[in-house]
């Protein structure tokens, strides 16, 4: 099985260990063969080691270490934001997120919410069951 | 004894650095203005002379003198405070109880009492928990809040939940074998109408929010994969 998500200049990657855990980076530069100079639009430009980074599908278009304007647009551009909350991998960190933070009322409110989901499911399969059996 | 002062009194001669003042001696005479109350009472700074005390009650000669020098314990003047209110518990705040009886149950916090306890209430309609008092350390707190502005708790204090005193009654012969026979100790009345009256104008307001009455009826345990250093209350 080939890889298929390279490590290159725009290349979008996930913080997944220390301060900056759970945001989105850019690449953009690769400092030896472990560390990638690494930015975002709300951090100062850093080095990282690539075993902090979990690399994305999503690549924007950026010359070799740009200036913050520069980047910005190119992230505006390539519409990244948008991209990563409407993937998979992005929807489910922000229902994770969403789901930690919920308070004991919310946790009681949806378990009152999930039993009345069952109970409407409950009722079309036995509708179903009755019509296929007659 | 002069009388104190409403306001402390403010030097009117500032501080240069700590232990030098601005202001030489014979300018604070100036600006106190001593030269003013001393023109005002013809050249003579006013005096008062000391107010006749009454005359001292002679001292007896104590009868007794102990042997040892015996040792006065050191003065006390410590005024004990109701204890430090956590800032997430506020009026009408949702709390879950974590001991006792009513272990689990959630309950509306009311007031806290002089004694640092806290008052809290089920209502008693919805999870059958009664006004209580209750320690802050055996409850957490939930950032869920009722409305409890229509409710008056003026009246509930330390004194209100204090055991009755029984009366002594003298054993005799027959009496030690009925003297199980006492009937259960009934709730005055009066007790179950502040109940009713706390909880009526509570109802109400809890009706506004859907699903609270449902949420304080249940108890609160935790569940398989519940990590409760990692919850949010």
């Amino acid at each position: 099985m080939p890889f298929k998500r390279y490590v290159e200049i725009g290349r979008v990657a996930l913080v997944n260990y220390g301060k900056d855990y759970g945001k989105l980076v850019v690449i953009v530069d690769v400092v030896d063969q472990n560390r990638a100079l690494v930015d975002a639009p709300d951090m100062v430009r850093g080095q990282m080691n690539f075993k902090r980074l979990t690399l994305t599908d999503i690549t924007i278009d950026i010359p070799r270490v740009p200036k913050k304007k520069t980047l910005i647009e190119a992230m505006e551009k390539a519409d990244v934001k948008n991209k990563w909350e409407n993937s998979s991998w992005g929807r489910k960190l922000i229902v994770q997120k969403r789901r930690a933070s919920l308070n004991d009322f919310d946790r009681f409110k949806l378990m009152l919410a999930k039993i009345k989901r069952a109970g409407v499911v409950r009722q079309e399969l036995s509708k179903l069951k009755k019509d296929t059996s007659s | 004894m002069v009388a104190k002062r409403k306001t402390p009194v403010k030097s009117r001669n500032p501080n240069l650095i700590r232990g030098i003042g601005k202001y030489s001696r014979s300018k604070m005479y100036h600006k106190r203005g001593l030269w003013a109350i001393k023109a005002k009472h013809g050249g003579v700074f006013p005096r008062h002379d000391p107010q006749p005390k009454p005359p001292a009650a002679a001292e007896k000669p104590p009868k007794f003198y102990p042997a040892d020098d015996v040792k006065k314990p050191l003065l006390n003047k410590r005024k004990p405070k109701p204890t430090k209110l956590r800032a997430s518990i506020t009026h009408g705040t949702v709390l879950i109880l974590l001991a006792g009886r009513f272990m689990g149950k959630r309950v509306v916090f009311l007031k806290q009492l002089p004694s640092g306890l806290l008052l809290v209430t089920g209502p008693f309609k919805i999870n059958g928990v009664p006004l209580r008092r209750v320690n802050q350390s055996y409850v957490i707190a939930t950032s869920t809040k009722v409305d409890i502005s229509g409710v008056n708790v003026e009246k509930f204090d330390d004194k209100y939940f204090s055991k009755e005193v029984e009366k002594k009654k003298k054993k005799g012969e027959g009496e030690f074998f009925e003297a199980e026979k006492e009937d259960k100790k009934k709730l005055p009345e009066d007790k179950k109408e502040d109940q009713k009256a706390v909880d009526t104008s509570l109802i109400k307001s809890l009706e506004g929010v859907p699903d609270l009455k449902a949420y304080l009826a249940a108890r609160f345990s935790l569940k398989s994969g519940m990590k409760p250093h990692e919850l949010v209350f």
